[in-house]
C-alpha cells in the first residue's frame, strides 16, 4: 500500500457543520414519514454517530499524522469491553466505565504509538493489522470473564448524574441525544487540535519529518499521542456502542470494521475533521441500505465488495474525498462570483490546499 | 561568554568505508558570518547534519554555547539555538508559507494536546502572538504576497526564502544555511548576500554558510573554511583563503572531480 495518497490531505474548509446539521435534522423528519419505525432510525443514527466518533480520531492519526491503522476495531473493542465488565461485572455507574475505557484505551494506543516510531507505511499497516486481529481472540480466550464468542448482554441503562438530578438513558431517543452530544464535544475538540500548535506539529511529521525534527518536534512524543488521542476516540465510542446495544460480542470488532473506519475517513478526505464525519454518516447508511436490497438478500457480503469498489474509487479519483469536492465546488463558485479576479490564482488554489484547517 | 559560540573538534564521520568528514577543527565566533566552502562530495553538508544530530559522528566533539551537543537529540538542537536550511529544501509542503513559519516557532510556542483541544487559558493569545511574529518575518523577507499560499505550489528560489524564515522566527542564535543561493540569480545572490548580513545586525546573529558560488561567500563571509575529500585544506579570511594554493589545486587542479557527485 502506497502512503502517497496518506500525504495528500487538504484544507477541509468543512462540510462538518453542514453534516451535523443534517444529522440533527433528518432524524426528527424520518420519524414523521409513515411506516418507518422511529426507533429504528435513531437507533441506525446513533450508531453511525458512534463509528464517526472512531472516524475523527482515526483521521487526526491517519489524515494528519500520516500514520497508519487497519487496528482500530480493536480499541473500539477494547473500549466497549472496559465499559461492559465494568458496569456488568462490577456495577460501576456508567459515566466511570466511560472514563476508565477512554484511558484503558488511550493508554494502549500510547504503546502501540511505540513500533509506529520505528515503521511506516505498510509495515505500520501490518503491525496494526496484528492487533487488530488479536483483541477479538484475547477476548474469546478469556471466555470466563468477557463471555466468550457469545459475548457480554444485559447491560444496565447508561445514566449521567448532574447534580441532584440523574439522567438515566433507556429509549433510542435517549441514547442518540448521547451519541450527539459526545459527538459534537469530540468534534470541537478535535477541530481546536488539528488547528493548534499540537496539530501543526502532526502535520508537520506527515510532510517530513526531517523537517518536523528540525523544527524541535519530538517525533516520540508526537506520534504517540497521535495514537494515543485516536485509541481514546475509538475507547468512548466503544464505551458508548456498548449501551446502545445493550450488549457486545466479539463479531462485532473484526477486521472488517477496521477496514470500514479507514475507508471512513478516506471517503471523507484526509486531513478533514469534518469529512471523517460525513463519511461515516454516509458509510454506515450505505451499509444498512445495501442490507435491505432484495434484489441481492441472499448476497450477505456484498457490502464489502461495494467497500472495496468506494475505497478504489476515492483513491484514484477524490483523492481530497468528499471534503475536497466541496472545497472545489466551493472555490469554483467564489471564482465565479468574482469574476473580474485573475484567472491564474485560482487554478493554482484548486486541489491544492492548507492541511491545517 | 569568552570562548566561541560554536566549536567542533576533530569531527569524524564514515558511510561504510567512505571517510566523510575526517577529523575537521571549526568555529564560528558570536556575530560572525562563517563560510563552509569546497568542491562536490567534500563533506559541507555531512558537517551540517552532525551539527543538527540527524548524523552520529564517529569521533570528535561538537560545543556550543560551551555545552557539549555531541549526543544531544535532533529536536533539541532548535531549542539550543541552531536553526537550519536544508540544500533541497525540508518544508511542510501542504502548508501554506505562514504554517511554516508557525511551524519554525515550535519550540518557542507551547501547549500539549489537553490544552490545544480544551483552548485552555492562553492557548489563543499564544496563537496570535506566534502569528504576529510569523507576519514579522514574512514582512521582512518580503514574502507578504506568498503568505497564504501552499508551499509546493511556490518557485524553488521562493521556497529556499520561506525555509529561511522558518529558521529565522525560531530566533535563533546561529543559523546554518545550506546553500542559500540555489535557485536564484547573481543579483538575487546580491540582495540574499544584503539580506544575511542585515539579519546578523538586527537579531544579533551568528551564521555557518555552506555555499558553491564563489563570489557569493568571498562577499559576505568574515571566514572561511576550505573542505576537500573530507578534510579542512584551509581556513582563514576570503582573501587568504583566495590565493591559498591548495585551495586552487583542489578547485582548478582535478576538473573530473567535479563530476563525482555530492
Amino acid at each position: 500500500m502506497g502512503v502517497r495518497w496518506l500525504r495528500r490531505g487538504g484544507r477541509a474548509a468543512a462540510p462538518y457543520g453542514l453534516a451535523l446539521a443534517a444529522v440533527l435534522v433528518i432524524p426528527p423528519l424520518l420519524v414523521i414519514i409513515p411506516g418507518v419505525a422511529p426507533g429504528y432510525v435513531l437507533y441506525l443514527v446513533s450508531l453511525a454517530l458512534i463509528y464517526a466518533i472512531v472516524a475523527i480520531g482515526l483521521g487526526i492519526l491517519v489524515g494528519h499524522t500520516g500514520q497508519i491503522s487497519l487496528g482500530h476495531a480493536g480499541f473500539f473493542a477494547i473500549g466497549a469491553y472496559t465499559s461492559a465488565l465494568l458496569t456488568l461485572r462490577l456495577g460501576l455507574p456508567f459515566v466511570v466505565a466511560l472514563v476508565v475505557a477512554a484511558s484503558l484505551s488511550a493508554a494502549i494506543g500510547f504503546l502501540l504509538g511505540l513500533p509506529a516510531l520505528r515503521l511506516s507505511g505498510p509495515y505500520l499497516a501490518v503491525a496494526t493489522l496484528g492487533f487488530g486481529l488479536a483483541i477479538p481472540q484475547l477476548v474469546v480466550w478469556q471466555g470466563s470473564w468477557t463471555g466468550g464468542s457469545s459475548g457480554l448482554h444485559g447491560l444496565p441503562p447508561a445514566s449521567l448524574p448532574l447534580g441532584a438530578l440523574t439522567i438515566v438513558f433507556r429509549t433510542d431517543q435517549d441514547y442518540y441525544y448521547l451519541a450527539a452530544a459526545v459527538l459534537i464535544l469530540l468534534t470541537i475538540f478535535a477541530r481546536n487540535v488539528v488547528t493548534s500548535h499540537t496539530g501543526r506539529a502532526f502535520v508537520a511529521i506527515r510532510d517530513s519529518e526531517i523537517a518536523a525534527r528540525a523544527m524541535g518536534v519530538d517525533l516520540v512524543r508526537y506520534k504517540t499521542t497521535a495514537f494515543a488521542l485516536s485509541a481514546l476516540y475509538a475507547g468512548i465510542a466503544g464505551s458508548l456502542y456498548a449501551h446502545v446495544l445493550h450488549g457486545i460480542s466479539p463479531e462485532d470488532f473484526t477486521v472488517l470494521l477496521s477496514v470500514d473506519f479507514l475507508t471512513m475517513v478516506v471517503l471523507g478526505g484526509l486531513g478533514s475533521v469534518g469529512g471523517a464525519l460525513s463519511g461515516a454518516l454516509l458509510l454506515t447508511f450505505l451499509q444498512n441500505a445495501l442490507t435491505r436490497l432484495p434484489v441481492v438478500h441472499d448476497f450477505k457480503n456484498l457490502y464489502i465488495v461495494v467497500l472495496g469498489a468506494i475505497l478504489i474509487l476515492t483513491i484514484a479519483f477524490l483523492p481530497h474525498g468528499l471534503a475536497g469536492v466541496v472545497r472545489s465546488v466551493r472555490q469554483r463558485w467564489a471564482a465565479r462570483v468574482r469574476a473580474g479576479a485573475p484567472r491564474g490564482d485560482q487554478i493554482v488554489e484548486l486541489g491544492e490546499g492548507s492541511a491545517v484547517r | 561568554m569568552s570562548g566561541p559560540l560554536l566549536e567542533i573538534k576533530d569531527l569524524t564521520i564514515s558511510f561504510g568505508g567512505l571517510v566523510a568528514v575526517d577529523g575537521v577543527d571549526l568555529s564560528v565566533n558570536r556575530g560572525e558570518i562563517v563560510g563552509l566552502i569546497g568542491p562536490n562530495g567534500a563533506g559541507k553538508t555531512t558537517v551540517f547534519n552532525c551539527i543538527s544530530r540527524f548524523y552520529e559522528p564517529h569521533h570528535g566533539t561538537i560545543r556550543f554555547k560551551e555545552r557539549d551537543i555531541t549526543r544531544a537529540r535532533s529536536h533539541q538542537i532548535i531549542r539550543f539555538g541552531i536553526a537550519r536550511t536544508f540544500q533541497n529544501v525540508e518544508l511542510c509542503r501542504s502548508m501554506t508559507t505562514l504554517e511554516n513559519l508557525l511551524v519554525g516557532q515550535h519550540v518557542v510556542v507551547h501547549g500539549g494536546v489537553i490544552r490545544d483541544g480544551l483552548r485552555l487559558r492562553g492557548a489563543g493569545a499564544d496563537e496570535a502572538r506566534a502569528t504576529m511574529r510569523a507576519d514579522e518575518t514574512i514582512e521582512l523577507l518580503g514574502l507578504a504576497g506568498y503568505r497564504d499560499r501552499v508551499v509546493s505550489a511556490l518557485p524553488f528560489r521562493i521556497q529556499k526564502l520561506v525555509e529561511l524564515g522558518r529558521a529565522l522566527v525560531s530566533k535563533p542564535d546561529l543559523l546554518l544555511l545550506d546553500e542559500p543561493t540555489a535557485g536564484a540569480d547573481s543579483r538575487e545572490s546580491q540582495a540574499l548576500a544584503d539580506l544575511i548580513r542585515r539579519m546578523r545586525d538586527r537579531f544579533d546573529l551568528s551564521v555557518l554558510v555552506v555555499e558553491h558560488d564563489m563570489s557569493f561567500v568571498m562577499g559576505l563571509c568574515d571566514r572561511l573554511y576550505v573542505l576537500d575529500f573530507g578534510r579542512r585544506i584551509a581556513a582563514g579570511t576570503p582573501a587568504q583563503v583566495r590565493t591559498d594554493p591548495v585551495v586552487i589545486e583542489a578547485y582548478l587542479g582535478e576538473p573530473e572531480r567535479e563530476v563525482s557527485d555530492a
